[in-house]
């Protein structure tokens, strides 16, 4: 008889995608792999307290942190994808979608709205790249649209938390044509002389990228997001080069010219404020008091 | 130089040297007029069978063709007076993409070519088509100088993507390319853009927005190449007729979709078998279109052109 005998393990289908910070009382850091207790990062705004790299934050976490309570008004939230090509894969994009849906809990990858900022009110989308990591189908170039629809018919700023993981192939061209409808609405943005900020966040690339995410009045990102045009893994196999460190991170594509401000977590809703309020010649309220601050 | 074939045109090609072995070697048989004839005959039938059933992935293969007619061929053939115009005025200028003045029907015109080169030196020094940032900058520029001088612009596609590279990014793709859709909904002259090759994502659609947006019929435009979607689904590049089939980016296709306005036949067997037929048939095209489109007061054309991009895209309400 063995003295220690094989435990039989079964294997258990994880309920969270993995880059996702489990709901459970601990939570790792998705860069220098520290665990720490789920109540502090979350406290920390997803923010690692060990190295202060900032986690990939949900739609709602997100609203959460940036509108004032009670503020935000979700539009459109039922707009979903059609599946336009009839695209033939090993699973059809219905049901492709249909499992993001449930496992996120999102209708597709975007949440708009209105809502206040410190008191400015304001036209919002909020990428969530747990849904196809926020590609960008029919669905979320159209919801993008509307924010800056909704912006010049209100006369409010936009501000786009912006997301993608690359492009929505199930959707073909209709995925890139969405490029040109929303960056056609950020013209209209300006001539109308409505300010729109992006808030570009990890990762940020792609078709988002090439299009609204790159033609903000002043645009905002925060530290260490990967931000590109190509992949660095098809540049790696395009150039057979390693490339050099922190090569497409906030910090450099701000070094290179392409980013206004980087702004720590807890900062970024006092730095939107503060750059929507001068651009349309408004006082900032003042910030609420944890007490009163009850959605 | 041998002429690039593929797989599915074997066939063809045994029956032409078959047919060109019997020109050859005459022989004293007094049915060798009639068999040419025969042979002849099931060749031209042959050819139609397999060209005017071309897959997806075939097309793909005939857009990516060495001897495919390229922008300047287009340019040098249908156009006159031409004068290229180099250089984007910040960093340098970009050889995968010419932009230049001339003369169309008589009329004055500003084109934006997206160019490959026909063999390996020149496809180096063009860098196969994929342009940097300043390469859409530079097609911005001449584009905001079109505009200054009511100038249309005609815009020939053909490039594999942008490049993905060190550089580039450095210099700012997203950025350039977001710039290029962004302002091209605000410029003031005609637009008028054909595939005449590859069609690959945000590089094509970097100088791609535009009033008019023609095809060829063995071109293709998508979001991806075949080959990177079926290596991002499939984990597997050599599923790529599969993917060529599920993305939908043919001519056909995109027509069906209304992305595009218009499909341009091409000679049986591709541009490249019949480069003059190419061009006159996209002479045609640009000869209505330009007329059509000038005729046009500013304001129309640039809400149509918004209207247009305004209504792309499949959803559920």
């Amino acid at each position: 008889m063995a003295w220690f005998k094989k435990q039989q393990f079964t294997a258990l289908r994880a309920t969270t995608p993995r880059d996702r910070v489990p709901d459970g009382l601990c939570a790792k850091c998705a860069h220098c792999g520290s665990i720490v207790l789920s109540r502090d990062m979350e406290e920390n705004l997803l923010v690692c307290p060990k190295c202060g790299r900032h986690q990939r934050m949900n739609a709602a976490q997100r609203i959460e942190q940036l509108v004032d309570p009670g503020t935000f008004v979700e539009t459109h939230a039922t707009l979903a994808s059609k599946d336009p090509l009839k695209f033939k894969d090993v699973r059809s994009y219905p049901e492709q979608i249909r499992r993001y849906q449930k496992r996120s809990g999102l209708v597709e990858a975007v949440i708009t709205g209105r809502g206040k900022i410190s008191g400015i009110d304001t036209s919002l989308g909020f990428m969530d790249s747990n849904f196809i990591m926020a590609s960008m189908g029919s669905v979320v170039g159209e919801k993008v649209t509307r924010v800056f629809e909704s912006a010049i018919e209100n006369r409010i700023p936009a501000v786009v938390v912006c997301a993608a993981g690359g492009a929505r192939m199930q959707e073909g061209i209709l995925s890139l044509m969405q490029m040109a409808k929303t960056s056609s609405l950020v013209a209209k943005m300006r001539e109308a002389g409505i300010p729109y900020v992006p808030v570009l966040t990890d990762p940020c690339g792609a078709g988002v990228a090439a299009s609204f995410a790159s033609l903000g009045d002043v645009i905002i990102a925060e530290p260490e997001a990967l931000i590109y045009f190509a992949g660095p893994r098809v540049i790696e196999q395009t150039i057979r080069q390693v490339l050099p460190k922190g090569f497409q991170r906030s910090e450099f594509v701000q070094e290179h010219g392409f980013i206004d401000v980087i702004v720590q977590r807890a900062d970024l809703k006092s730095t939107l404020a503060n750059i929507l309020a001068i651009l349309t010649h408004q006082e900032v309220a003042p910030a609420p008091s944890a007490s009163e601050a009850v959605g | 130089m041998a002429v690039q074939t593929f797989d599915f045109e074997r066939p063809i090609l045994e029956l032409e040297d078959k047919i060109e072995t019997f020109r050859n070697e005459p022989d004293d048989d007094p049915n060798a007029g009639k068999n040419l004839r025969r042979l002849e005959k099931e060749l031209a039938d042959l050819k139609t069978k397999v060209y005017s059933n071309l897959t997806p992935m075939q097309r793909v293969l005939l857009a990516r063709h060495m001897m495919r007619p390229r922008s300047l061929d287009y340019i040098q053939t249908i156009f006159t007076d031409w004068v290229e115009i180099k250089g984007d005025r910040n960093f340098r200028d970009d050889p995968a993409l010419v932009t230049g003045l001339a003369r169309f029907d008589g009329k004055p015109v500003a084109i934006v070519g997206q160019q490959k080169g026909k063999d390996t030196n020149e496809n180096v020094h063009r860098n196969f088509g994929m342009m940097h940032p300043e390469g859409y900058r530079k097609a911005m520029r001449l584009i905001r100088l079109a505009e200054r001088f009511q100038l249309p612009v005609v815009i020939l596609i053909d490039t594999p993507g942008a490049y993905p590279g060190i550089g580039a990014e450095e210099r700012g793709q997203a950025e350039a390319i977001a710039r290029n859709i962004m302002e091209m909904f605000t410029i003031r002259v005609p637009l008028i853009g054909a595939v005449i090759g590859e069609g690959a994502s945000g590089g094509a659609l970097g100088v791609g927005v535009v009033d008019y947006m023609m095809m060829f019929e063995n071109s293709w435009y998508c979001v991806i190449s075949p080959e990177g979607c079926a290596a991002i689904l499939w984990r597997d590049a050599a599923m790529a007729p599969s993917a060529a089939d599920a993305l939908k980016l043919t001519a056909t296709d995109l027509l069906e979709l209304q992305v595009i306005d218009e499909s341009l036949p091409e000679p049986l067997g591709g541009a490249h078998r019949d480069p003059k037929a190419a061009m006159e048939t996209l002479r045609q095209a640009l000869l209505r279109q330009l007329k059509r489109l000038s005729a046009k007061s500013v304001d129309k054309l640039l809400k149509e052109r918004q209207a247009k991009y305004r209504a792309m895209g499949v959803y559920a309400e």
